[in-house]
This record gives structure tokens, sequence and C-alpha cells, in this order.
């Protein structure tokens, strides 16, 4: 990778995402949910940064943060330098073409009721009014051809396609405006196992021939392995690892990544054999005072159920883990 | 004798007004006692049918019509509602994706637990509590004697599981037919809930059915396999032999197309196409437009299940094994 | 969702759906063409003639061959009457759901888009506009305004008033039914993906969502028109809708039911039958509608 380290494309500083839940109206405590406490994360340009935990960790919550779908509760979140959490809908408009998403559930994502041209169309019409109809025509046609769809769909509606063939137009529709940065949230786990090789290539693909950088959000840690350059781990709101993805599947160093690799069904077999214990993530209401993992943590001691670790770069691999005991 | 012998198994749906579409088109399965064998495929391949099939579950207006379902020496599908609830439930039990399937939402754990025991045997409540905690701590639930006054929503997802799975155990059934039990379910939790299934199987000698789209479970949990596609039977024999060396094109895809089978930032291996719905299906060989090994004769018939494959032209075709037989 | 190809061959195949469509066209090509077939105009004075009042049906014993259904107190036609009547009628009710419309869905699409306070205050304003009925509200307000005009003003502003009042006092209906559907709408992803362009709320709300939450419109207002024009017939009949000079359904039933005693009972039976058969028919249909867009509306309230 030949990215310099100082210049990233996206940028989150301490971000914190809380949300109060409803409750009765005469009921005095207002409970309220730590989505995100403290993100901190520097996304290279041109480089794949992955996003794993499991539900409820926090990763969707930070990919909509970044999109702008959600209002940070405090923190701040950087676009190429620019701050862009605080900006209202008219200084963000400019910046909407450069970011774009894929989300997770193609069934979902396509408004049913509008044909594949209109659904490619409307960003280009709505972000680059300067365009005229024969553009968005050509624009529509060039990113079709490049994800792979027929331009037979151009009139047909999202329920005539298959899974596969609905998230290929739904990448298409967030690269159209040909944006630089892609936040894909496990835009392969609602496909089929033969299907999500497909769309895996396309992204990779259309990272080569655009220079895209992509935030990818997934529980799959094989799909991670493939496909990423950097990884943060996040438990409960908080990144408890981040590294490279070489670093992360030879040396894992917070226990939390470590057992996530250990679940990992392996194809060699064998890896099953042995009892678990039965985890459970603690409550994101009233999370635990010290690490959020330390419940679960099979080397936890009393400083960890007292003190949160913070996210430090250990010296020995410049692998960063919010864990007292990593080194 | 086999434990449970499925032969020549069809399921069909009515489609207009007098056409009819199969779901299962003819899948035989032979299972020992205390066997696992992993059924894999992707959705709308027909491994969910197989499993409701077996239990005789079709619901309306869907219908098996024809093959046979042989537990035990008794054809299953022949069974009266009477005789077959004494077997479902209770010989056989079943595991699905959602744990709500199985939990009642306004009942205790406990309840469901002693309601189910007291059907299928005749014993005291008392008596059928302290089974229920001994199974409830055998699934590793902490505190068990307190959870049997918990409702099923006040546990995580994963416990839910957990208690689906003890009350699959209830009766010491000899058989466990799970439908894609932790699909829903997080990584860490999925290897709990998969690694204790494994356990339980292999140290109590209960045969296991376990249905998933995940070839990873699969060869960590069971012994053989079965790969189906369009409602047939593409592949079948030990899970090591199929994992290591594939012999049906399909099989071979799905292997290769996994990240981990591939060199970082190379390019996935992908199968072209998806599978076609089971209301319009190619003639012959339902994976032949897809197969980059097909020929005229895939297009034209069906190739049979020989040597554990349904190909025409299978790779390692020199290594059919002994077991592959045996699997016939 | 479901094809025309299909919609089509579901109506078809229903002898029930068949039956109401039917009736129903006769009734609105009747109503609209009247002022083309009628057999006489009964706004006309000068067609009118004070000598052919209270003639009985033309089958029967004095009846004339002019006068199919008879004829009322001032000798207008009755058949000629339900004619021009059933068209004020549908006029109404059809006016009033698009009021009603209008309303419901801007306001039940707020709502249910912003949440929050909007949506507890505009729901909080629909129930207790449902607490009241209908009947009562419009009771009130065409009292009064009958009070504040003269006759004639009255008479030429009665339409407007009738579909401004039905209109608005139903209302929370539609609200409530975009509402929920625009819940179960809002959070899907392909709103957000219209919202990580950018788009307005505005443009998110009519143009994603909306168009998406229009089946269930479509349902209630077949059977909202059928309500209307219920609701249009009784202020009539209670002498609070349309004057008698420019008669719906309602006030043709209320000025022959004066003289039913006294034996001239066709001039309300027939209105009457044409009521209930336009009624029953939109009834019909609506429910039809409903199970073939959408089943699980069966279960719903409305």
């Amino acid at each position: 990778m030949t990215h310099s380290i100082n210049d990233p494309i996206v940028e989150t500083r301490g971000l914190e995402m809380r949300f109060s839940l409803p409750t009765h109206f005469l009921s005095r405590k207002k409970p309220v949910l730590h989505a995100l406490s403290g993100v901190d994360i520097q996304i290279q340009k041109g480089e794949t940064f992955c996003v794993v935990g499991e539900s409820g960790c926090g990763k969707t919550t930070l990919g909509r943060a970044i999109m702008g779908l959600l209002t940070p509760s405090s923190g701040e979140i950087y676009f190429r330098g620019e701050r862009i959490d605080t900006m209202d809908e008219a200084e963000r408009k400019p910046i909407r073409a450069d970011m774009q998403m894929v989300f997770q559930n193609p069934y979902a994502s396509l408004n049913p009721r509008r044909n594949v041209f209109q659904t490619l169309a409307e960003p280009i019409r709505y972000l680059m009014p300067e365009k005229s109809g024969a553009d968005v025509r050509a624009q529509v046609e060039a990113v079709l051809d490049a994800t792979g769809c027929d331009q037979s769909w151009q009139r047909k509606l999202p329920h005539e396609f298959s899974g596969g063939q609905r998230q290929r137009i739904a990448i298409a529709r967030a690269l159209v405006t040909n944006p630089a940065f892609i936040v894909a949230d496990e835009p392969i786990s609602a496909l089929d196992v033969s299907i999500q090789a497909q769309i895996l290539n396309l992204l990779n693909d259309l990272q080569d021939e655009r220079g895209l950088t992509y935030m990818f959000i997934t529980h799959d840690l094989s799909v991670v392995e493939h496909f990423g350059d950097r990884v943060a781990v996040m438990y409960l709101g908080q990144v408890m690892e981040l590294a490279t993805t070489d670093a992360i599947y030879r040396d894992p160093k917070h226990p939390y990544t470590q057992l996530l690799l250990a679940a990992i069904p392996r194809l060699e077999g064998g890896s099953f054999d042995a009892p678990r214990e039965p985890g459970e993530l603690p409550d994101p209401v009233n999370p635990p005072p010290g690490c959020p993992f330390a419940p679960r943590c099979p080397i936890a001691q009393n400083i960890c159920r007292s003190e949160r670790p913070l996210l430090r770069e250990l010296e020995t691999s410049g692998t960063m883990a919010a864990c007292h005991f990593a080194e | 004798m086999a434990l449970l012998d499925v032969t020549d198994l069809h399921v069909a749906f009515p489609r207009g007004k007098k056409g009819e579409v199969e779901a299962l088109r003819g899948v035989d399965l032979t299972l020992e006692k205390g066997q696992r064998l992993g059924v894999v495929g992707e959705s709308g391949a027909g491994k969910s049918m197989l499993a409701f099939a077996i239990l005789n579950l079709i619901a309306d207006p869907g219908r098996v019509t024809q093959g046979s379902v042989t537990f035990d020496g008794q054809n299953l599908l022949e069974l009266s509602e009477r005789q077959i609830r004494r077997i479902r439930g209770n010989r056989i039990s079943m595991i699905f994706q959602d744990p709500m399937v199985t939990l009642n939402p306004v009942l205790t754990i406990g309840k469901q637990m002693i309601e189910t025991l007291k059907a299928h045997r005749s014993i005291s409540t008392r008596e059928a509590r302290r089974l229920s905690i001994e199974k409830l701590n055998l699934v590793a639930i902490p505190s068990a004697a307190s959870r049997m006054d918990a409702y099923p929503h006040e546990l995580s997802g994963g416990l839910r599981q957990r208690v689906v799975i003890a009350i699959a155990l209830l009766t010491d059934p000899e058989l466990i037919i799970a439908d894609e039990p932790t699909t829903a379910l997080d990584v860490t939790i999925q290897a709990e809930i998969m690694s204790l299934i494994l356990r339980l199987c292999r140290d109590n000698d209960v045969a296991l059915i376990l249905i998933t789209h995940d070839l990873g479970v699969v060869a960590e949990v069971t012994e053989r396999l079965m790969i189906m596609y369009a409602g047939k039977c593409v592949e079948t024999g030990r899970t090591r032999d199929i994992i290591d060396a594939p012999k049906h094109p399909y099989a071979v895809g799905l292997l290769k197309a996994l990240p981990q089978n591939s060199a970082k930032g190379a390019k996935l291996y992908q199968i072209p196409g998806s599978m076609p719905p089971i209301t319009n299906l190619p003639t012959g060989c339902p994976y032949h437009p897809r197969c980059e090994r097909s020929t005229d004769k895939c297009r034209a018939a069906m190739p049979p299940l020989e040597h554990g494959v349904a190909c025409f032209h299978p790779m390692h075709e020199n290594g059919a094994r002994d077991d592959a037989e045996a699997a016939q | 969702m479901i094809s025309w190809r299909g919609f089509l061959k579901r109506f078809f195949s229903d002898p029930v759906a068949i039956g109401s469509g039917i009736v129903l066209l006769i009734l609105v090509l009747m109503a609209v063409f009247a002022p083309l077939i009628a057999p006489q105009n009964p706004y006309d004075l000068m067609q009118l003639d004070i000598m052919d009042s209270d003639l009985p049906p033309s089958w029967r014993d004095g009846g004339d061959p002019r006068f199919w259904l008879g004829t009322d107190t001032q000798g207008r036609g009755v058949f000629s009457t339900i004619m021009h009547g059933t068209g004020i009628s549908l006029l109404i009710g059809i006016g009033a759901v698009i009021v009603q419309g209008i309303l419901g869905v801007t306001l039940g699409l707020w709502a249910g888009y912003k949440g929050g306070w909007v949506d507890s205050f505009l729901m909080r304003l629909a129930d207790i506009q449902m607490s009241l009925s209908t009947l009562m509200i419009a009771i009130i307000a065409l009292a009064l305004f009958q009070a504040a005009f003269d006759a004639n003003i009255y008479s030429d502003y009665a339409i407007f008033m009738l579909i401004l009042i039905i209109g608005i006092a139903e209302w929370p209906k539609f609200a409530r039914t975009v509402r929920s559907s625009v819940l179960g709408e809002k959070n899907k992803e392909y709103v957000d993906a219209a919202r990580v362009i950018g788009l307005p709320a505005r443009k998110v709300m009519w143009g994603h969502i909306l168009p998406n939450t229009l089946t269930p419109v479509l349902v209630i207002s077949t059977i909202q028109v059928a309500e209307a024009i219920m609701t249009e017939a009784a202020l009539s009949f209670l002498g609070l809708g349309m004057p008698t000079d420019k008669p719906s359904l309602g006030s043709l039933i209320r000025s022959g039911f004066e003289f039913i005693f006294s034996g001239s009972w066709w001039i309300t039976l027939y209105p009457a039958i044409v009521l209930v058969a336009l009624v029953l028919a939109l009834n019909l249909l609506g429910d039809w509608l409903r199970d073939v867009l959408n089943p699980k509306l069966r279960r719903g309230d409305d």
C-alpha cells in the first residue's frame, strides 16, 4: 500500500452515539443506550477498511454516522480534512456525490415502485443538476456496464430480479455519481453462497478500476481475511483492536479478537470439539464500568472490571488494542 | 438396519389450475444410528423441504407425491397423526432457526419443558422438573433451576436456542433434525451452540441431520454430507472426502468460491448465474447452464446419482471411494 | 404487489366483484349522462307541470307512460330526479373523500415520517376527532351555516359545505392508515439510500415513501366514498343537507317521506333502493379490493 498515513479520507475523533430509549412519560429514569463510545478511526485513501463485530457492537451505527444518516451525540467526523458532522444539508450536498453506501438487504434497499433507470438516475439528477438528460442516460448506461448489469434491466422493476442481481443494481446506484468512498454494510450476508463470491469480486474489481476506498462492515471474519487491508474489531460500541488484516490473523492481541477468530468454522474441522463457555453481550444500557469484554474474558483481572482500557499502540507490532494485558 | 431410510422422496406444490411444481425431485438418504449428516444447499434448493417431509409436516397445499421415509422400520408417511405424534417430538426432535417457533411466549421455560415431558412419558411433575433442570444444565445454561421460571423473552437469542436444544433433548431422541439452528446468531454464539450440538450428539449416540448453507459448520460438525441443488441431491458421501475432493462441479464451485480457499487479494472463483427457480428448471441436469464441464449429454438427461455423485463428468473420476458406494 | 393482468384476472373470476362493478358502472354512467338521457330536467321549472304531481309508477293504475317511476308532489319524475340525485350524491361522496385524502395523507405522512411530538400531537388530535361522531360535527356546523346565511346562499353553497365538512371530519381514517404504512416503510433501506443522496425530507416522503403506502389508501377510499354518501344522505334526511330544489338521494328520500303514509310510497322507495345499491356496491368492491391488494389488512380495525 502506497497511500500516505497522514492523509486519511475519513476520520472520526471521539465519536459518541447515545440513544435515549422510550420510557413511560412518568418514569424518572431515562435509560440511554450507548451505541458508540469514543470511536477514533482513520480510513486511508484507497484501502479497504473493515469493521468487524457481532450484532449490537455499533458497527452499523458507525457507518450510518459517517454517512450522515445519524447525528453523533458528540465527537467529530472528517471527510478529506473537512468536518462534516456539523454541516447543514446545503454545505454537505457537494460532498454527497463522493460518499455513497451499499446496504445489507437487497430486497429492501431498492424502492419497489421504481424501475432500475429511475433508481440510478435519481442521484445524478439531484446531486449533479448540471447534467443534461443525455448525460444522465450515458452515465446510467456506463455504470450498468461497470457493474455487470444488462442494459435491458433499465425498464424493469426490482421484483423481477434475484438477490444477487439486486445487489448489483444497489452497487450501481452507489457508484453512479463516481464516489471516492463507499460504506458497504454487510453487502453479501443476505446472499446465497454461490452469489457472495460474485459480489465480492465485483467490489474488488471496481476498487482496482476506480481507486475506491471502502469501509466494509461485516460479521464474517473469513471475508475480512480475503478482502480487507485493515480491520477494526468492535465490541459494545468500542474499538477493541485495530490492525492490518495480516497482523490480526497472524497474531490477534485482544482476547475478544482471539475469541472471534476461534469461532470461525474451519473446513479442516476439529475446532468445535472443545466445550465453549456461554457468553453474552452485556446490557448496552448499563455497560460494565471497566472493559466491556471483562465479563467474558478468560484473562480478566480486577483492573479490567474497574478501569476501561484505552486503545493504545502496542510496541511490538504496531497493532492498536484496548486491553490492559495485550502486548 | 439403518435408523432412517428415505427413498425416492418427491414433494410437489400445486401451481395454476392443474399443474404442479416439484420442490423435492427424488431424494434418497440413509442415516445410521448416531450418525451426523449435513444437508447443504442454497435457498430454494429444497433442504428445509426435506426436513419437513421426513417429519411428514409438509403443509397444505404441498404434498409428498412419491417415496417413503422409514424410521426404525416404520414408514412415517403412512402413520396416522396419532401414531406419528408418538415419534415426532419424542424419538425425533427438531431445532428450528427461530427459537420462537418452538417456544411459547406466554409460558415459562419450565412449564413448557415439563409439559413436553409429560406428554411423552408417564412421570410425576416433580420428576419431570428434575429431568428438565438436568437438561438445562447439560446445555450449559447458567443457574438452570432459576431459569425454569423465566419467560422466553427474558432470555437472549443464544440462551433461547440453548433452551430449544434442551427441549429437543428432553425425551432422549434418537434423531435430531436441526434446520439452520445458528443462522440468526452471532459468530461466537454459533460456535458455542454448534459445539454443544456436536458434543451432545456424539456423547449420547444421537443421530443428527443438520441443514445449513455453511460448509464450514458442516465440516466441523458432521460425518456425512449431502449437497442439494434444485430439489435434488447432487453429491453425497463422507464430509471429509467431499470437502477434500469434491466431485460434482457444483460442490467444487461452492468450495472454491469460499474466501478462505483463495489467496489474499486474488480473484475469488465464482459460479456464474444463480440457481434456477423450481418453477423454471432447465432440461437435463439443473446445473448445466452454470457448469463449465457441461456437454450436450447434460442438457439432454438428468445424470443418475452414482458413486455418490449425480454428474456425467465428475471431477476426480477415478477416485470413486468405497464408502461413496456404501452411501447408496 | 399484483400486476394489472393478475388484478383483472382476479376481478373477472369473482362474481361478487363483477356484480358490484356492474351496479356501480350503471349508476355512475346514469349519473354522468343524466343531463343527456334523463327523460325530463327536474330543475327546469318550465318542464314541470303541477298537473303531473303525485303520479304512481307507469305500470300501476293511473300511471303515466312519461314517468316510469311516478312523480313527486311538484310533478318531477322520480326516475329523472334519481338520475340527477345520484350524481349529486356521488359528487359529494367523491369530493369529500378527496378532501379527506389530501388532509389525511399529508398529515399521516408527516406524522409517520417525523415521529416525536409532531406524531403525538397529530395522532391525539385524530383520536379526539374520531371520538366525536362525524354526524354530530356536521349537524352543528351545518345548523350554524344555515342559520347564518339566507336560503339562496345556502342552496348555492350547500354542496361545497357538505364536501368540506364531511371531508374534514373524516381525515383521521386516512391519516392513521397512511401513518402506520409509513412507519413500516420508513425504516427500509431504500429510504436510507434516498437520504444518503441528501434528498430533502419532502422529496423522500412524497417521492419514495408515499407511492409505497398507496395500496391501503386506495382500499379505504372506496369504502370512505360509500360512508360519505351515507353521511350526506343522513344529513339531507335531517334537513341539513342538500336543499329540495337540488336534491341528492338523501333529500329525495326525505321529501318523499312526508307523503309515505298518504300512499305515495314510490317517491321515497326508489331513491332509497338506489342509495342502498350504490353504498352496497361500493362497500363490496372495497372489501374485494382489500382482499386482493393486501390480505393482511383484513384483521385491521377499519
